[in-house]
């Protein structure tokens, strides 16, 4: 067993772990550096519960390797409320009760504000086959994609978003 | 198990040509890493090719556009020229996994990975891709169909990997197109998939053609006589009788859960004959 010595960027911040070659990103966040934010839903790439983003692009954490985060920015669910301030998807996803368990909340969180960064007026469909590997087994999936709709429009500063 | 990422082919051809036990070189670890976690593979050492800048360029070269091993799907959907001369390609590596999946899968980890229901690879086909081999004992360029040999297993030797696909600079009049049949819209794996590639002349006459099929046997098939079933005819609804024809003759499925025999056979028609007219459609426009 040979340990990796990483030292990434989380969130912004300056991040050093060790971890073994087997071990996941999703491992390491979880386990090592304590934040639980990210899922472990089917540990397969297929669920989206564990979705972080890696130099700009959403990736499942499940299927990276702790040691390829080495010199990588990451960005988890835990950095997207500012302080108290909830980022205007999490706002819009508890006033629309867009989740239930809440277990796929974090990913598709982390995958919407991806889009939205992307692409600020997605339609419809863009919004449903960007978050096509982010399963959720409670809402429907309706709830969720209104929500990121409303925040969307919030977030282009259009003044009637509900 | 150990974990190296070298930051030069040759380094990685050294890894893994002097590496005893089971090794495998990583793209975007898509498919390896599942299944490593699920225990089907216990590799004594893993070489991660992502950080040898190389094989993260998309090249114009002389004779077509160059993709590297590293290259995301993601990233390949983004690149104007690559897009646009070779939509088939696109569309079918695109249609690898989710967004996030697509951030990691390259086309030659699909290719290598040598599932006979690959997307990418029926597209590569047609394209007439070549994929350069990089080994211990120099540089190899391959036609991709002669990469997979069986399910899972392909015809590279002790070292060697792919380090970039050449996709062939195409006439003009020329168009490409893939089509797969799911059962699902999204995040599903073919139960048929076609890749369709053709040229024609001045006057509308098919000159040229490729035809790969996939998930109907134990490789990716390029099927000749489908592509015959096209040359010199104007692709009109005789041609495509035929084509469909020669496509559902070519394959030899299994059943499985996501398909009968029976249903493969007459899908690899079907869809044949929908991806010559997005092809043709294509073709007329370039």
């Amino acid at each position: 067993m040979t340990h990796s010595h990483v030292t990434t960027t989380i969130n912004g911040d300056t991040v050093d772990y060790l971890c073994d070659a087997e071990e996941t990103l999703l491992d390491v966040l979880r386990d090592r550096l304590g934040m639980t934010g990210a899922k472990e839903g089917c540990g397969t790439g297929d669920c989206g519960a564990c979705t972080v983003e890696m130099d700009g692009r959403i990736v499942c954490s499940c299927l990276v390797l702790g040691a390829e985060a080495d010199g990588r920015s990451i960005r988890t669910i835990e950095g997207m409320a500012k302080g108290e301030e909830l980022h205007p998807l999490q706002r819009h996803f508890l006033e629309g009760a867009a989740l239930q368990c809440g277990i796929c909340t974090p990913g598709i969180l982390v995958a919407a504000r991806a889009l939205l960064e992307k692409n600020p007026n997605p339609s419809e469909t863009e919004i449903r086959y960007w978050l096509a590997g982010n399963l959720c087994r409670c809402t429907g999936y309706d709830k969720i994609i209104r929500a990121v709709q409303n925040a969307a429009a919030e977030m282009r500063g259009e003044s009637n978003a509900a | 198990m150990r974990f190296e990422s070298p930051a030069t082919v040759a380094e990685a051809v050294t890894l893994l040509n002097e590496a005893t036990g089971t090794v495998y070189p990583m793209a975007g670890g898509t498919d390896l890493l599942v299944r490593l976690r699920s225990g089907f593979v216990e590799p004594d050492l893993i070489v991660d090719l992502k950080r040898i800048d190389a094989l993260h360029m998309i090249v114009q070269e002389a004779d077509g556009l160059r993709v590297g091993a590293a290259v995301p799907s993601a990233e390949l959907n983004e690149h104007a020229d690559a897009l646009a001369g070779w939509p088939g390609v696109c569309e079918a590596t695109g249609l690898i996994g989710s967004t996030q999946v697509q951030g990691r899968c390259t086309m030659v980890g699909n290719l290598c990975n040598a599932s006979p229901a690959a997307d990418s690879v029926p597209a590569l086909v047609a394209a007439g891709a070549i994929a350069r081999v990089v080994g211990p004992n120099g540089t190899r360029d391959v036609p991709v169909e002669e990469i997979p040999t069986a399910p899972g297993r392909t015809s590279l030797k002790k070292g060697e990997i792919i380090e970039s696909v050449l996709l062939p600079t195409k006439p003009a009049h020329s168009g490409e197109a893939y089509l797969r049949f799911i059962p699902r819209t999204e995040m599903d794996i073919a139960v048929v998939g076609v890749g369709i590639s053709l040229t024609l002349d001045d006057s509308g006459i098919c000159t040229d053609a490729r035809v790969g099929l996939g998930a109907v046997a134990a490789t990716v098939l390029l099927v000749e006589d489908a592509a015959k079933a096209l040359i010199g005819t104007k692709v009109d609804d005789a041609a495509l009788d035929a084509l469909a024809a020669a496509c559902s003759a070519a394959a030899s499925p299994i059943n499985d859960k996501r398909g009968t025999i029976e249903f493969r056979v007459e899908i690899a028609g079907t869809l044949a004959r929908r991806a010559a007219k997005i092809a043709l459609a294509r073709a007329q426009q370039n």
